[in-house]
């Protein structure tokens, strides 16, 4: 009886420990958040800073983005159809593809790609440069790292995310558009124009992008400060790598319930 | 070698300077002075708290107590601007170079040049091929970091530690993993930027050979504590058991060759650990 009643108190101090770590962690990604934003002049002084790595995140995302884009309006153009044919409103899909792209399929699995394409280097290339001593001596040097580094890879990414956003939804639809339009034979000007009725900029639109605007700050403030904070080891930077991408994966999830929650409550 | 005037106020002293990891203490009040024009090394074992001593300089780290001074100022007291205002008067050469792996070896050393200064990239040019003839290498202006070998790249690290004409240059274990040759190069090199420069220098080695050769004073460290220093003629004559142990690498003396343990004969036959 004695030992169980170690074991659960044991259980519940392990909890209790991961519950202050975490809200610790937390704390100390908002200080860093607060440091990034307070270092980031640099990164609109001298733009071709973040130019560079707007091309590194961004540009280089371009083929994950736009074929994965391309198959998933495939899938739903396929699915929807499936479905709508049921009830004899086949002519809605251009509106179903259009809606579950720019409300949720393009902002979240875009920001998905992006936080194993792009945040795991971004973590990666930052937790090398401290393995490697390159960041401090930039510090000793008497350049802020966070100011050099941090920022310049924090604005590409946020900046790229809405972008390449958009570009995964625009994909998806035409995908949409070639499999039901073309290959089956919906009618081209109900997909349209069923699509152009439906879609409200102010609201479909606007809150897909700021979802991705979201996402995008939330995934490359991860990815840097998991670079910044990793142990300057080769184990603790595969460490950090992998924590990138599972932490966005779950905050992008999470935080896209919270907002749709508070987006499209009908 | 520099001559040192008495009177001058040295460019850095440590005053009774302490320092902890946590519980563990690794300096336990430490006094060391730097005159301007000198070289001069801290020796110590590994793990005995020398590379601390580096980085209490360069304000990198905080003393728990004690005075850290550079050219008049207390480092630990800087902050923000002040303390990066400092280190641009302030080299270091890292244990590995610590160069900037995705810029060429051109761009490593007009670093610092194009952070601080607003000079026009034509003159930036030639300071940066100035430094880089200085050390050798300004054939290798284009070459990527990762195509040096490491004595090549420590060589590069110099010329960009020196890129800013610096009061003071630290080194971290500047002889690391190098071959004799490319030893002596940097040997000779700390002592001809030093001299050509006007600067001063600290390093930080456990190299006793090279050092003796080019330094003009050197300070022992062990167990966060100053045991030996003078000058290279004196620590050849100096009868402390600890030098001698140092300079002719004996594996037993003052520092003990087996970590403490209990006697083995208590543990052979199935005594606990």
């Amino acid at each position: 009886m004695n030992g169980l009643f170690c074991g659960v108190l044991a259980g519940l101090r392990h909890i209790g420990k991961l519950t202050i770590d975490g809200i610790w962690r937390l704390g100390f990604i908002t200080r860093f958040m607060v440091a990034v934003l307070l270092a980031s002049g640099q990164s609109l002084t001298r733009l071709h800073l973040t130019i560079r790595e707007l091309y590194f995140s961004g540009v280089l995302s371009l083929l994950i983005i736009t074929v994965s884009g391309l198959f998933v309006g495939l899938v739903l153009g396929l699915q929807g159809y499936d479905i709508l044919q049921r009830y004899g409103s086949a002519d809605a899909v251009g509106v179903m593809v259009a809606l579950s792209l720019l409300r949720e399929l393009g902002p979240v699995i875009a920001a998905l790609l992006f936080a194993s394409r792009a945040g795991s280097a971004i973590t990666a290339e930052i937790g090398l440069m401290k393995a490697t001593e390159q960041l401090k001596a930039m510090d000793m040097m008497a350049v802020n790292p966070i100011a050099r580094v941090v920022a310049p890879r924090f604005w590409g990414g946020v900046l790229s995310m809405p972008l390449l956003a958009a570009l995964f939804s625009a994909m998806g639809i035409f995908g949409g558009w070639l499999i039901t339009v073309v290959v089956i034979g919906v009618d081209d000007g109900a997909f349209w124009s069923q699509m152009q009725a439906a879609v409200e900029f102010d609201y479909d639109v606007l809150n897909g992008v700021i979802k991705s605007f979201v996402f995008g700050t939330v995934v490359s403030l991860i990815a840097v400060f998991e670079g910044y904070d990793c142990d300057p080891t080769a184990e603790g930077v595969s460490r950090a790598i992998t924590r990138t991408v599972v932490t966005s994966a779950l905050a992008i999830l999470a935080l896209d319930f919270v907002l749709t929650s508070f987006m499209f409550r009908g | 070698m520099a001559t040192v005037a008495e009177h001058d106020a040295p460019l850095v002293s440590l005053r009774d300077v302490r320092f902890a990891y946590g519980e563990r203490p690794v300096l336990r009040g430490i006094d060391l002075s730097v005159h301007r024009g000198q070289v001069v090394a801290i020796m110590g074992g590994s793990g005995c708290g020398k590379t601390t001593l580096l980085r209490l300089i360069g304000g990198q780290l905080k003393a728990t107590a004690g005075v850290v001074e550079v050219d008049g100022r207390d480092v630990g007291t800087l902050r923000g601007v002040d303390l990066y205002a400092m280190r641009r008067r302030m080299g270091m050469l890292f244990q590995f170079g610590a160069l900037f792996t995705d810029m060429s070896v051109f761009d490593n050393v007009a670093f610092p040049l194009r952070e601080h200064t607003d000079l026009p990239s034509s003159m930036i040019r030639d300071l940066v091929l100035m430094k880089l003839q200085a050390v050798g290498l300004r054939g290798a202006a284009a070459l990527r970091p990762g195509e040096l070998s490491g004595g090549m790249a420590r060589r590069v690290a110099l010329a960009r530690a020196v890129a800013l004409d610096p009061m003071l240059i630290l080194y971290d274990e500047p002889f690391a993993g190098l071959d004799p040759i490319s030893l002596g190069i940097i040997g000779k090199l700390i002592r001809r930027l030093n001299d050509a420069l006007g600067a001063s220098s600290v390093m930080v080695t456990h190299d006793v050979h090279e050092s003796l050769e080019i330094v003009d004073y050197i300070y022992f460290v062990s167990e966060g504590r100053i045991v030996a220093q003078g000058t290279p003629d004196e620590i050849r004559a100096s009868t402390d058991p600890f030098v001698h142990q140092f300079v002719h690498a004996e594996a037993d003396g003052p520092v003990p060759f087996h970590y403490p343990a209990p006697p083995i004969d208590s543990l052979l036959g199935g005594g606990a650990l």
